[in-house]
């Protein structure tokens, strides 16, 4: 046994035991378990796989440490109300909102943190990595760290601008259905079912053949496709709003459609809207990527991560890494997302189950 | 209303949408500016060829002649020629609409008991480590590209340790263990990202239920956990299970596109995909009009079980 085994497996024991004298029942249990679990993937893999976990567990710890500092930062540094609301969230929450930050300083910032342009070529195809290359070269032997930096503006920005576009529209014909009613809500609602009745990915795929791979093209057709969803619910929940007494008054005093679209109805419905703006959001990342992916999205030179995992993806049968990088930024960032809306349904429903 | 007659609604509504969709699909190529033959040739065609091109395709018919033809060939399995290379589309589908079924009946075999039994229990001890880990572990693993865990098991599974082979290049000549060994990578792939989905799902459906009065009222009357599950729980909670794994073998259907293209997986995914860069009109139609009557038909058949086994609505109040 190395000596890296050796204290590997007595920190584990010391943490388990230290665990169960002091009564902390998850902690021994997942210590345990880890115990358990590297036992065995020792054995059968050798101290590789005991680094890997290590690896895996100290990323963890990092990421659990440093959520658990940003949500006592933002509770020091925050306005009273907004404070007390940030102590009580869940540390997943505080990652996600970390994790967005860094996506947006990354992607506002990114000429000045890439060190090469987005599609300079610096070295030789596939370059190692050394001290200049980050993450070594491409397939045409361009910097890869600055494409992924570079991607972040591209990828997240057209994938923020289409849901954007997508809750304009799927969110003002879902209210203006659910006020005015009638043949328009029923013209709309059986257009929309028609619509939702092809899956989206397959639809899109039939639009792009369509309409050809423009940047253009792609937004307005994931745009419109994803709008049903925020058409459905946007529509139930005005539907809730529109019975209301206060609504009622408002077409008494003969207020506008506009003004009660905007003034009385959508207050009401902004906290389900946001949420699902968060979720909607990591749908349409994950449709641009995957359509990138199969080389039917954005296109090249624009540096994107979908078609960078495609282009790399060869490296992967010599057991290199980076080209899952960018994969592991889209993931990273739907994630971090994921835990924030997450968070905000709870509170917005008044959940705590 | 009587089950019969929701029934008969249900089903009647189903056969619309399947015409509404077939129209979608037909329609959005008409709406092509140009038309097809324009396309082919591009703007440098000469007049004869684009009319030799288009009496050869039948497009001199009106479209809604066209639209009966499409339709009444695609009900017998015929669905005209290729244009990229000639050949019929329905030779070129075939074999591969096994491959690609296939693949989601293993995926479906793995991932439906697991996430039923995995969402049963997060529901039932929900709160705890387990749940919590679990909630972790979907989320992520719903909000990563298909092909970010497709690669990342050919990383693990293919390349550091060669269990698995990372393509899957089935053909029909070989025996059934060999196809299944070679379509375990794909499957998985497509396992990891339907289970999560599904585990969630029955997990909110099971809580939904056990919230209910009567399983209160069944608890609150000494009842022991194990009967009120098997007695008072799992008949009604049949019908939201049912429908989340219809919802998530549709899913199967988009996710599978992805995964055929990560592992050349030879089906009618990747088939669409290819077809779609080549623009090859026919061949896309027929791939989306497949993909779209399956989702359709799932939809369908998951709204009449839930219906069928709705103990209020079996036996109706006399």
């Amino acid at each position: 046994m190395s000596p890296f085994a050796i204290g590997y497996f007595g920190a584990l024991i010391g943490a388990s035991s230290l665990a169960a004298w002091s009564g902390r029942r998850e902690a021994l249990v997942g210590a345990f378990l880890l115990l358990v679990v590297s036992a065995f993937a020792g054995i059968v893999w050798g101290g590789a796989a005991l680094r890997w976990i290590t690896l895996v567990v100290a990323l963890g710890a990092a990421a659990v440490g440093l959520a658990y500092s940003f949500r006592a930062f933002l509770a020091a540094v925050l306005p009273r109300d907004a404070a007390r609301a940030i102590r009580s969230a869940p540390l997943t929450a505080s990652f996600g909102l970390l994790t967005i930050l860094a996506y947006i300083v990354t992607a506002v910032f990114a000429p000045a943190i890439a060190p090469f342009g987005e599609s300079q070529i610096v070295g030789g195809a596939f370059a190692p990595p050394d001290d200049r290359m980050l993450l070594g070269g491409d397939q045409l032997g361009r910097d890869l760290f600055s494409r992924i930096v570079y991607g972040a503006r591209n990828t997240v920005g057209i994938a923020f601008v289409t849901t954007v576009l997508t809750f304009l529209l799927g969110g003002a014909l879902g209210l203006l259905a659910a006020t005015v009613g009638g043949w328009v809500d029923q013209l709309l609602s059986r257009l929309v079912d028609v619509l939702m009745a092809i899956p989206q990915l397959i639809f899109a795929l039939l639009l792009l053949t369509i309409f050809g791979t423009e940047v253009v093209t792609l937004i307005l057709v994931i745009a419109v496709l994803d709008s049903t969803r925020v058409y459905r619910l946007s529509r139930a929940v005005a539907v809730n709003i529109v019975v209301m007494d206060y609504i009622e008054a408002a077409k008494l005093r003969g207020e506008t459609l506009w003004w009660l679209i905007t003034r009385e109805i959508l207050p009401n419905a902004t906290a389900p809207l946001i949420a699902e703006f968060g979720l909607r959001f990591c749908f349409v990342f994950l449709t641009i990527a995957g359509l990138s992916f199969l080389g039917l999205g954005i296109q090249p030179p624009t540096a994107d991560w979908g078609s960078m995992v495609r282009d790399n993806a060869q490296l992967i049968s010599f057991g290199e890494v980076t080209p899952l990088i960018p994969a592991a930024a889209i993931a990273l960032l739907t994630v971090a997302v994921n835990f924030v809306v997450d968070w905000m349904l709870q509170r917005s429903s008044g959940l705590k189950d | 209303m009587s089950v019969w007659s929701l029934l008969a609604k249900r089903l009647g509504l189903g056969i619309l949408t399947l015409f509404a969709v077939s129209l979608l699909i037909f329609g959005a190529v008409e709406a092509l500016p140009g038309d097809i033959a324009q396309q082919v040739l591009g703007q440098t065609a000469t007049p004869d060829a684009l009319a030799a091109l288009r009496r050869e395709m039948g497009l001199d018919r009106p479209a809604v002649l066209r639209y009966v033809d499409w339709l009444v060939g695609a009900a017998q399995g015929e669905f005209g020629v290729s244009m990229a290379n000639r050949r019929p589309v329905a030779d070129m589908i075939g074999p591969r609409l096994l491959n690609t079924l296939f693949l989601a009946s293993v995926a479906a075999a793995i991932a439906v008991p697991l996430s039923i039994g995995l969402g049963v229990m997060a529901a039932l001890w929900r709160g705890t480590t387990f749940d919590r880990t679990a909630n972790v572990a979907t989320l992520t693993s719903i909000s990563s590209p298909e092909f970010f865990l497709g690669y990342i098991l050919i990383l693990f599974l293919a390349v550091q340790n060669p269990v698995f082979p990372s393509i899957s290049n089935i053909n029909p000549t070989m025996s059934f263990g060999d196809r299944l060994y070679r379509t375990m990578l794909p499957a998985l792939t497509l396992t990891l990202v339907v289970t999560a989905h599904m585990m969630r799902m029955t997990r909110a459906a099971i809580i939904n239920l056990l919230a209910s009065p009567y399983i209160e009222m069944a608890r609150l009357k000494g009842m022991p956990p194990a009967i009120v599950i098997l007695r008072h729980a799992l008949p009604n909670a049949l019908a939201p299970i049912i429908n989340v794994v219809a919802i998530n073998l549709a899913y199967l259907i988009t996710g599978v596109v992805l995964v055929e293209v990560v592992f050349v997986y030879p089906g009618v995914g990747q088939l669409l995909v290819d077809s779609v860069s080549r623009r090859d009109f026919p061949v896309v139609q027929a791939c989306c009009l497949i993909f779209a009557a399956t989702y359709v038909l799932l939809n369908l058949s998951a709204d009449v079980l839930a219906i069928l086994s709705n103990p209020r609505l079996r036996r109706p109040k006399t």
